[in-house]
């Protein structure tokens, strides 16, 4: 089997490389703002851990029955850094081997932990949202506070944005790097044999 | 003939019928947006305004004139337990025991290199002689400095030009020195009262205040000062009254003479003779409390020594300017060359030049001795007089374009003139009778000559009125033009005699949004609801308590009996901007305590009767505020009820 096109390999290295940067920034954000908060809340998710103004958030967030938001909350942090580390080794075993069923592999393995991830982010949403201490003391009935998976939503006197932050983002890029790196080669590979 | 007198008549009648024309309020067209800070939107300035006989503090914005807060300085507070709490209580300790009050006359902030700096504000405790130093980055009391043989604190608390001291000079002379000294007949002031000026050294680094020396004068009675700067960096000028020495009916017999003096002091060389050893230790008690960082507690010390100088007996550290009629105020323009003193019974303010007066002290051109120092002559150091500017002259201050503005007390006016020129250029009225004025930067090497206020002393029919007692008022005036415009009318709280004003800008990020709970060092301080307890130690009772959003902990509290006495340490667990706790228990003969995020405060409560008593939350801290309440039980003394305390069991 041949090796892919030499471009198509250097993106593939390129996304790896990009997602190192998620170890030393935070993966995901939540900000809310209310009118007693008008400088916004903000909530930093990282692969192992929560920054931000969780103390804040929780205080508040008790009035209303839910849960506190604590490292010991996500068992995910625990083996979240590994997964990541093991999926930049798959890129650069990728980039190395340069075959483009690893490259595929690599894009899948990319598309299912980013799903899981989303899927994983809104269980906890939803439990977090739903699961509330049912001696709190302001009850609404009907109401959940589910935050938003991503975009923003209006919770009672709050409107919660959620969205990836830098090591998401950088998540999202290797994603589309390998998608155009597989592009690449198929159109590259066409040429060649057209020529 | 009889037309003539009737034609005369008539005419009279409707030309000088009419009364005379009053200056009345005249609001100029566009003055109101001038003024107007939308919602939302800051002022440019913060001032901050002296309380007068409130002993306190005001911060107003300017342009808008809005209180934002009043800082406790040396009053009891009751609103947030200043004075009340265990922590605060020594602040206002003194050699004379605890002193609940004062009157606190005027504001100094730090400089450097002659401009605002915006570390701290100063004030002086005219009737207990005191100096406080306030942080800007919490506008909280941080120190407070008793000075010794003074008789009060007038001429204070004026800083030189780069925050190295502040001086304290007595208003009142008194006799100095052991009990017998200072145990003489009333009528032997000439021989036995002394004035003092006292040199606060300032530390850099933390603002921390000693009382460096103390310049022993004779009995006059000083007024108000100020440092010089730039070019007269190193010098002092003091005003002067009462230099007939008099010790009764003052009105009238320390207004005999045609002049009284500005002391001119040369800092730097008093500073050369203390650091060669030239000093005299005395023996002096006095109070020195400063707020412990990690704990806020205030912490007094009893200081038993001064060293003092008399400047009798250093000639080239001291020279008196004659100046007309009792001086009030004595400024130093922005560049450090022109001293104007204000005569308050003068119809001329004299403008002193710092080069002429440093070449009449380098010829000795001396007119004189006043009890054995020389007397400059006053055409040797004098660069001009202006002419029948108002009556009452008493303040000035500068807009760094070569203008003064001088206070009119009698005349009720501001007074625009040029300090080279000596001619005024415009005048304005004030509702009523002016003492200090106000001009951002005003005092430093830099004014922003933008606005001015005039700090009244008389309201009359200004405001709606509100009994006898009526409140003091501000008026705010556009000064960016020639001539002046009267923008905004305000009313005060207490009596502002001075403030000073700064650019927001220079503070607004440095404020302090919350204590952090990891740095709390205080003795009784709970980091967490787990560790809430309550310890008897024979009477006395310490209750380890938190209070959070929206409860305290323990809220339920058995065993206490007649006789003993309970201390709550509440600490705030908060870890927010704006979320203070407030804690009062029914029956405390002291008050509330306000209590920021992250410190401990201390309530002493002594129950007297038997029964359940509420305790509460005093400031509307979340939605469930009324919720944070708590009960204590008081058991008769003797009684076999143990201690207990509990939440949410």
């Amino acid at each position: 089997m041949k090796t892919i096109h030499p471009y198509a390999r250097l993106l593939v290295l390129t996304a790896s490389l990009l997602m190192v940067i998620a170890f030393f920034v935070p993966f995901w954000k939540i900000e809310m703002w209310a009118p007693q908060y008008p400088e916004w809340l903000h909530m930093k998710i990282w692969l192992n851990k929560i920054t931000g103004d969780v103390d804040i958030i929780n205080g508040l967030n008790h009035y209303i029955g839910m849960k506190h938001i604590e490292v010991e909350m996500f068992p995910e942090f625990t083996y979240m850094p590994y997964i990541l580390a093991g999926m930049i080794a798959f890129g650069l075993l990728t980039a190395f081997l340069a075959k483009r069923s690893f490259v595929l592999a690599f894009l899948i393995i990319l598309l299912v932990a980013g799903a899981a991830g989303l899927a994983d982010f809104y269980l906890w949403g939803y439990d977090y949202g739903h699961n509330l201490d049912p001696a709190a003391a302001i009850k609404v009935p009907g109401m959940s506070y589910q935050p938003p998976l991503i975009g923003s939503k209006e919770l009672l006197n709050f409107v919660a944005y959620s969205a990836p932050d830098w090591g998401g983002i950088a998540l999202g890029f290797s994603g589309v790097l390998v998608i155009i790196a597989l592009w690449l080669d198929i159109k590259m590979n066409k040429k060649t044999r057209l020529s | 003939m009889l037309t003539t007198i009737a034609a005369v008549t008539l005419g009279t009648l409707f030309l000088g019928g009419c009364k005379p024309k009053t200056p009345g309020s005249v609001e100029t067209g566009d003055a109101a947006s001038k003024v107007y800070v939308a919602p939302g939107k800051y002022d440019e300035f913060y001032n901050i305004l002296s309380g007068g006989f409130n002993g306190q503090m005001s911060v107003v914005g300017l342009p808008s004139g809005r209180v934002f807060k009043i800082i406790p300085v040396f009053s009891v507070h009751p609103e947030n337990g200043y004075g009340y709490s265990e922590e605060s209580k020594p602040m206002l300790n003194t050699s004379n025991g605890f002193v609940p009050w004062d009157d606190l006359h005027h504001i100094a902030l730090s400089t450097t290199k002659g401009e605002h700096d915006g570390r701290w504000a100063f004030g002086n405790a005219n009737n207990t002689p005191r100096v406080a130093r306030i942080d800007l980055t919490t506008f909280e009391t941080a120190e407070i400095l008793e000075i010794p043989n003074s008789g009060g604190n007038h001429s204070s608390p004026f800083i030189t030009e780069n925050t190295e001291y502040l001086v304290a000079s007595s208003r009142f002379s008194v006799p100095i020195g052991d009990d017998k000294q200072r145990d003489v007949p009333i009528d032997t002031y000439k021989e036995n009262f002394k004035g003092t000026i006292s040199f606060v050294r300032i530390a850099p680094e933390d603002g921390a205040l000693s009382i460096a020396f103390q310049l022993v004068t004779p009995g006059v009675n000083f007024d108000l000062a100020r440092a010089g700067k730039g070019k007269s960096h190193g010098w002092f000028f003091f005003s002067t009254y009462n230099t007939e020495l008099a010790h009764t009916l003052l009105e009238v017999n320390a207004s005999q003479k045609d002049k009284d003096f500005i002391l001119a002091v040369n800092w730097k060389k008093a500073e050369e003779y203390i650091k060669a050893g030239k000093g005299i230790k005395v023996k002096a008690r006095y109070a020195h409390n400063k707020l412990e960082h990690g704990t806020q507690i205030a912490k007094s010390t009893i200081r038993e020594e001064v060293i003092q100088l008399n400047i009798k007996d250093f000639p080239d550290i001291a020279y008196f300017i004659p100046c007309p009629k009792s001086p009030h105020g004595t400024d130093v323009d922005p560049t450090g060359e022109y001293i104007i003193g204000s005569g308050k019974l003068a119809a001329q303010i004299p403008v002193f030049s710092f080069t002429k007066l440093m070449k009449a002290i380098e010829n000795k051109d001396f007119e004189g001795k006043f009890d054995g120092m020389p007397v400059i002559k006053y055409e040797s150091a004098l660069h001009g007089i202006v002419e029948k500017p108002g009556l009452g002259p008493l303040h000035t201050e500068f807009d760094g374009k070569g203008n003064a503005y001088t206070s009119m007390f009698v005349s009720s006016e501001v007074v625009k003139w040029n300090i080279e020129r000596l001619e005024v250029i415009d005048r304005v009225p004030t509702y009523y009778s002016v003492g200090h004025l106000m001009i951002p930067g005003g005092p430093t090497a830099k004014p922003h000559g933008k606005y001015l206020v005039a700090y009244n002393k008389i309201t009359k029919d200004r405001y709606l009125p509100t009994g006898p007692e009526l409140c003091h008022s501000a008026q705010l005036y556009d000064i960016s033009g020639e001539k002046m415009k009267l923008l905004l009318d305000f009313p005060t709280i207490g009596e502002p005699h001075y403030g000073e004003a700064l650019p927001a800008a220079l503070i607004m990020k440095k404020q302090v949004k919350f204590y952090r709970l990891e740095d709390n060092t205080h003795p009784y301080a709970v980091k967490s609801e787990e560790e809430t307890k309550i310890e008897r130690k024979g009477k006395e009772v310490h209750v380890y308590m938190t209070s959070i959003r929206s409860h305290f902990g323990p809220d339920n509290i058995e065993g206490i009996k007649i006789g003993d006495e309970v201390y709550f340490h509440v600490t705030n667990l908060e870890q927010d901007w704006d979320v203070p706790h407030g804690f009062a228990v029914k029956g405390a003969k002291t008050a509330e305590l306000l209590i920021m995020p992250g410190v401990t405060q201390t309530l002493k409560w002594v129950p007297e009767r038997v029964g359940v008593f509420p305790f509460y939350c005093t400031d509307f801290c979340s939605a469930l505020h009324q919720e944070m309440q708590g009960y204590i039980r008081v058991s008769p003394a003797g009684s076999n009820v143990s201690l207990k305390y509990s939440l949410g069991n």
